[in-house]
């Protein structure tokens, strides 16, 4: 991943930073430049909440190259509690936490690295609670 | 708009085709459909192609399939929706000659998968995902489908021994067609044995990586008796809807609605409904997609489609067949060429020429292709003139 792609993403993956459509009240994470609930083009930025619930879930153990080291791994459909939806990894999971409804909060952690020369990409992951 | 037929089908059997290039697949193919109609020139071609850039390094491949097959200067374009981009160009083709814009059409779709590694092929295939909001995370296809499998489960009961007879259906019609590349039959133990790729799906759940390609030549239907050697099958409907690229923000995590949405509007063009669907061609990536899709095309109710399947309604001479191919699980998924891939065979059928895989008497058909997990959905319905 080239340095600008990984650095623009830096207030979504560390800092959590959503917009709030002004004229609808939607949270969209990541932002976009259109509401697509009543197509308005004015937001303000607010930091989402960083807990919310598992809609649904996997173990991913075929996993990419680049999370090669990693695989078999949890992952995740989350619903943060102000309303947007995310896919994440599932960290510091117990037998029984890796179900429907489990309540998580998202923590910062690695995602995955480059090799020797390559950046290290950060961003978040969800623990249960 | 003017009435549309196709006339001509071609298609040679899917695999890994050390000895054929991403060129050499679509021309082969296409040279067929030329045969198949008869026709001695074309006004116009399309190419359905996921990723030639990351598969084969080419992109600009409308033109390079023009030159190669021996047609420039015809208008060539190429078509891309992720794995719906087979079923896109179908449609690009239909517009196009329903439109009088040019009367004899060659829509084809290729993908040249094995000449990359399993790893690479992968990156590739995850690109039809939110790269930077899925991807990014360490989420595979597998991965998104196995999340969709694991809502569908949770809500409605669904199984993995039903999950499981999607693909021994499927491995059963694809033991029974030549062009298949898995044409192997399988059992519900076969099944669940394989190995876990992301649970609950196994490896014998996933669609396998493809080199192949189709193609379809396609004419004003009122004049498809002049033209072609064989009976024209009549375009009735042709619907194509979008939805959210990233899976997790679908309002229902059980329901693809861009293939409700497309579906609807097939039906509605076509003056058909799902009970006048007497073949059918889904988008079976994964075993749960086909569950699903079989629910969302109207066939069954909502949470229904796995008892379907495994109570045998959706067998050659059940209610409704469903991938008297093999589907992507046994024929094979050349991603780019699917949807076209999937025409051939309903065309085939509404002709009567599948042999031991024909559903008789069938008259009309469908079929249903979809990008990533389901942004894309194009649905055509089919009658046999």
């Amino acid at each position: 991943m080239s340095s600008p792609r990984s650095w623009r993403h830096y207030p979504q993956r560390y800092r959590y930073e959503a917009a709030v459509c002004t004229k609808c009240g939607k949270v969209h994470f990541p932002p976009r430049l259109i509401c697509d609930a009543c197509k308005g083009r004015e937001f303000t930025t607010k930091t989402m909440a960083r807990t919310g619930k598992i809609l649904t879930h996997t173990i991913v153990r075929v996993g990419p190259s680049n999370f090669a080291d990693q695989s078999p791994f949890a992952v995740a459909v989350v619903e943060m509690d102000d309303g947007p939806r995310i896919t994440c990894q599932v960290a510091d999971w117990n037998q029984g936490q890796l179900t429907i409804g489990q309540k998580v909060r998202l923590e910062f952690r690695k995602i995955y690295d480059e090799g020797a020369s390559g950046i290290i990409n950060y961003g978040y992951k969800a623990v249960p609670i | 708009m003017r009435d549309v037929a196709i006339i001509g089908v071609g298609m040679k059997k899917c695999g890994e085709l050390w000895e054929k290039s991403l060129r050499d697949l679509y021309v082969e193919s296409a040279l067929d459909a030329i045969d198949d109609a008869g026709v001695d020139h074309i006004d116009s071609m399309y190419v359905g192609c996921m990723s030639g850039g990351l598969f084969a390094g080419q992109e600009h491949i409308g033109a390079l399939m023009a030159d190669y097959l021996g047609q420039t200067p015809v208008p060539a374009t190429r078509v891309e929706s992720a794995c719906a981009s087979g079923g896109a160009a179908l449609r690009a083709g239909f517009l196009e000659v329903a439109s009088g814009m040019s009367d004899i059409v060659l829509v084809g779709g290729v993908e040249k998968m094995t000449d990359v590694s399993g790893d690479e092929a992968t990156y590739a295939l995850a690109t039809a995902s939110d790269q930077e909001w899925e991807a990014f995370n360490g989420i595979t296809f597998p991965g998104l489908y196995a999340m969709m499998a694991v809502a569908h489960m949770h809500k409605y009961g669904t199984t993995s021994e039903m999950l499981a007879s999607v693909a021994v259906k499927n491995h059963a019609n694809g033991s029974k067609n030549p062009l298949a590349q898995f044409p192997m039959k399988i059992t519900v133990e076969d099944v669940l044995s394989s190995v876990m790729v992301a649970d609950p799906l196994h490896i014998l759940d996933c669609s396998p990586i493809t080199d192949g390609g189709a193609a379809l030549i396609l004419c004003p239907a009122d004049q498809a008796k002049k033209l072609a050697k064989k009976a024209g099958v009549k375009i009735l409907g042709c619907g194509m809807a979008s939805d959210t690229i990233a899976y997790h923000s679908r309002g229902d995590l059980t329901t693809l609605g861009a293939v409700v949405k497309a579906a609807g509007l097939a039906y509605k063009m076509s003056g058909k409904g799902p009970k006048e669907i007497q073949v059918c061609e889904v988008h079976d990536c994964f075993t749960i997609a086909e569950i699903i899709v079989s629910e969302d095309l109207g066939f069954f109710e909502k949470g229904k489609g796995g008892a379907a399947v495994k109570g045998g309604e959706t067998a050659i001479g059940g209610k409704i067949p469903i991938n008297t191919s093999g589907g992507l699980k046994s024929k094979g998924h050349p991603v780019g060429a699917t949807g076209v891939a999937q025409a051939v065979e309903i065309v085939k059928q509404l002709r009567g020429e599948c042999g031991d895989r024909q559903v008789k008497g069938a008259r009309v058909g469908m079929t249903q292709n979809m990008g990533g997990t389901g942004a894309s959905a194009v649905v055509h319905i089919m009658e046999v003139m």
